[in-house]
């Protein structure tokens, strides 16, 4: 699963970040760190970009930079 | 005192940290200076000098750095920060001491920070800020504790308060004892460093605050899929009409009080020359400038409110998905939108854009978002030439609609050009957009008065040097050469002889002579037509003060007028700009092309416009 699945309101651990290393290196500098828990603040009214709570904080990615965040679902979607 | 470079004798102290933690507003608070300070990060992006008198009688310089998230540099900005506090740039000292800035509401990620400065080797007082925020959301952080684990003097602070400053003004006079140094972990490992970051925090009992409540319910208003864009718009249609509404009352206290100053003045002094010069040249010129400060001020505080509130950072997520289809991304959206108030600010702040091409991409479109210079000689012609007429009910007129189209007439042409750069010479795989949201914050009124009043500084500045000059120099040329001591016509003088030698290049616009002088003029920059418009009308006037739209409605057809309108919205009529695009670049390739192609469109949509409306 990636982090591009994550449903607003739910939340996982990130596992991997299959991404190239700089930015992989300025993603975990955020906070996307393997173990570290993630959770789906909501999205931008066009869908997309989608704003992840990571470590204290929000920060917004694009689907196609989140589909390359493996992740494992720790809780199902609330609400 | 501000300064470029810093003094060999003074010890140089930097502030550094994250993005967006308040270093200038600790710097603005240590030095009394006013560096911009806003909620988004990638606010500060050059350095910043500023003096500051210690209780000793020592003079040190503070330097205001901008954020950097690591000491790999990602941008231009942080290239910047990195380069000052290693000590290698050419213009700063290496610095004696240094301040990391962080923020206390999130301790335990921005803890992973301290390691890169306190390798340095710098003595470094770690400041935990937002203890305010902290509070108030329930957490708290023992400085003490944190001191002792991390092996360097901190301090917690709130910085918009002035809470804490005592502990920073005795840590750049020498006078705190650093605790006993720790081992720290390896730089290079990010979870390594995030780990012992966590541990810290653990180990001296950080209370993490509850979360940001009210940013949440702010966020599921303003980024709701229908609430959300139409809460925007009825904000924006707000702003345009009372830039017409509003500013009229304040316009015409201002515009009375130079008409009655200049009647005065016009009583009380001797015929002379000089005379001439002061009321025709200065007042009629400069002051039918000054005439569009009330506007230019509800526009400031609008942005300021974007700005300070964090919703800037929103719009620029919201904002991501279009500039996608042109190949940009949301990042570029913030220079662009502060390029509404004035391009060189935001040629600037493309500084923060990783993306080399995506970078180049946004300096070169940013002069086409509609400036505030723009908007005084908007105003005029819309004023003069289009019918006040209620569209939505009261609330938004005729008036605004042709303003707001002609900020979307510059955004289309900013984003076309910008998708054409991208699909061609500035073609590139894209770097992730990647931003990190700030809780909202309640702008405080005395930064959006600071605000205002700094505007309405510049814009004086501006009116007492670039217009005051040009109008001057066109003062001496319409007053030239004397005829039997007399001056001439204005159609004979030295400045109408140039306006008639470009009337053949503009007369397919519906331009003539007169409006021929302005647009050259006008190249100092835009504001500058209406002042020149105001010395030409005034001279030729038989009465002292002239209606300047009634005088346009007869030397302007409709078309023409729109014409003006398209030209002023294209043309890249500010030498601010093309020196600000030079030294950016680093060369005068691109100004130039820029220039030109500003130029081309500028001619053609005027020629368009001509066409069509006459
Ligand atoms: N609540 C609270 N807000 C603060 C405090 N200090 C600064 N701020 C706010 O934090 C935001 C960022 O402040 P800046 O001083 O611009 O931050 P900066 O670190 O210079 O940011 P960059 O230049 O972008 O790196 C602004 O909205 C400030 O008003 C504080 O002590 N408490
Ligand atoms: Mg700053």
């Amino acid at each position: 699963m990636s982090l591009a699945d994550l449903q607003p309101g739910a939340l996982a651990v990130i596992e991997a970040l299959h991404l190239a290393e700089t930015d992989a290196h300025r993603l975990m500098i955020l906070g996307f760190i393997p173990d570290t828990t993630v959770g789906c603040a909501g999205r931008s009214p066009l869908g997309d970009p989608v704003i992840y709570r990571i470590d204290g904080s929000e920060v917004a990615l694009r689907r196609e930079t989140a589909r390359h965040i493996a992740i494992r679902i720790e809780s199902p979607p609330a609400g | 005192m501000a300064a470029a470079t810093t003094t060999s004798s003074r010890r140089v102290v930097a502030l550094c940290g994250p993005p967006n933690v308040g270093k200038s507003t600790l710097f603005n608070q240590l030095t009394g200076l006013r560096q911009k300070v806003a909620n988004y990060p990638g606010v500060t992006v050059e350095k910043k000098i500023g003096g500051m008198k210690l209780c000793s009688g020592e003079e040190i310089d503070l330097v205001d750095l901008p954020g950097a998230c690591s000491l790999d540099p990602q941008s231009e900005d942080e290239r910047i920060a990195v380069e000052v506090l290693s000590g290698r740039n050419a213009t700063v000292a290496k610095p004696a001491a240094a301040i990391l800035m962080l923020d206390s509401t999130n301790l335990a990620r921005h803890l992973s920070h301290a390691p890169g400065v306190l390798e340095l080797g710098i003595p470094t007082l770690v400041v935990l800020n937002m203890a305010d925020e902290l509070a108030s959301r329930g957490g708290a952080v023992s400085a003490a504790a944190v001191a002792a684990e991390i092996g360097a003097p901190t301090a917690t602070v709130s910085a918009r308060r002035g809470g804490g400053m005592d502990e920073v003004r005795k840590f750049i006079e020498g006078a705190v004892v650093p605790p006993k140094p720790v081992q720290l972990p390896v730089l290079q490992d990010v979870p390594a460093v995030r780990k012992w970051a966590g541990g810290v925090a653990q180990r001296c009992g950080y209370a993490a605050p509850g979360p940001p409540q009210w940013s949440r319910r702010l966020d599921r208003i303003f980024l709701h899929p229908l609430a959300g864009p139409l809460i925007f718009l009825a904000v924006v249609l707000a702003v345009f009409q009372s830039i017409f509404t509003l500013a009229v009352p304040l316009m015409d206290g201002v515009d009375a009080a130079i008409a009655t100053s200049g009647a005065w003045l016009g009583a009380v002094l001797p015929e002379t020359a000089f005379k001439g010069l002061l009321i025709d040249g200065v007042w009629g010129g400069v002051g039918s400038v000054i005439v569009f400060l009330p506007q230019i001020l509800i526009l400031f505080l609008f942005i300021g409110i974007l700005e300070d509130s964090g919703y800037l950072a929103r719009a620029a997520v919201i904002a991501d998905r279009s500039m996608r289809l042109v190949g940009l991304q949301g990042k570029s959206f913030i220079p662009l939108l502060s390029a509404y108030a004035c391009a060189v600010p935001a040629i600037m702040a493309v500084r923060t854009i990783e993306n080399k091409r995506d970078r180049m991409a946004t300096l070169l479109v940013a002069p086409l978002m509609t400036c505030s210079a723009r908007l005084p000689v908007y105003a005029l012609l819309i004023a003069a030439f289009v019918p006040e007429r209620p569209l939505l009910g009261p609330l938004f007129g005729t008036r605004a609609a042709v303003l707001l189209g002609l900020y979307a007439v510059g955004f289309a042409a900013a984003v076309l050009t910008a998708w054409l750069l991208k699909s061609t010479i500035l073609r590139s795989v894209s770097t992730p957009f990647m931003l990190e949201l700030p809780p909202y914050r309640l702008p405080t009124l005395r930064s959006l008065a600071y605000r205002l009043i700094d505007r309405s500084k510049i814009f004086l500045r501006r009116a007492g040097t670039v217009i005051l000059a040009t109008t001057i120099v066109l003062w001496v040329l319409a007053g030239l050469p004397r005829e039997n001591g007399e001056p001439p016509e204005i159609a004979d003088s030295y400045a109408g002889s140039i306006g008639k030698a470009i009337e053949p290049v503009i007369e397919p616009l519906g331009f003539n002579w007169k409006i021929g002088i302005g647009l050259i003029t006008s190249l100092a920059a835009r504001e500058v037509i209406i002042g020149t418009l105001g010395t030409i009308y005034g001279m030729e006037a038989d009465e002292d003060s002239v209606e300047l739209q009634a005088v346009l409605r007869s030397e302007l057809s409709f078309g023409a007028s729109i014409a003006l309108m398209m030209f002023f919205a294209f043309a890249l009529q500010c030498m601010s700009t093309v020196a600000i695009v030079r030294r950016e670049t680093g060369g005068w390739k691109w100004p130039a092309v820029q220039f030109l192609y500003m130029a081309f469109l500028a001619y053609a949509a005027a020629w368009i416009a001509y066409q069509w409306f006459d």
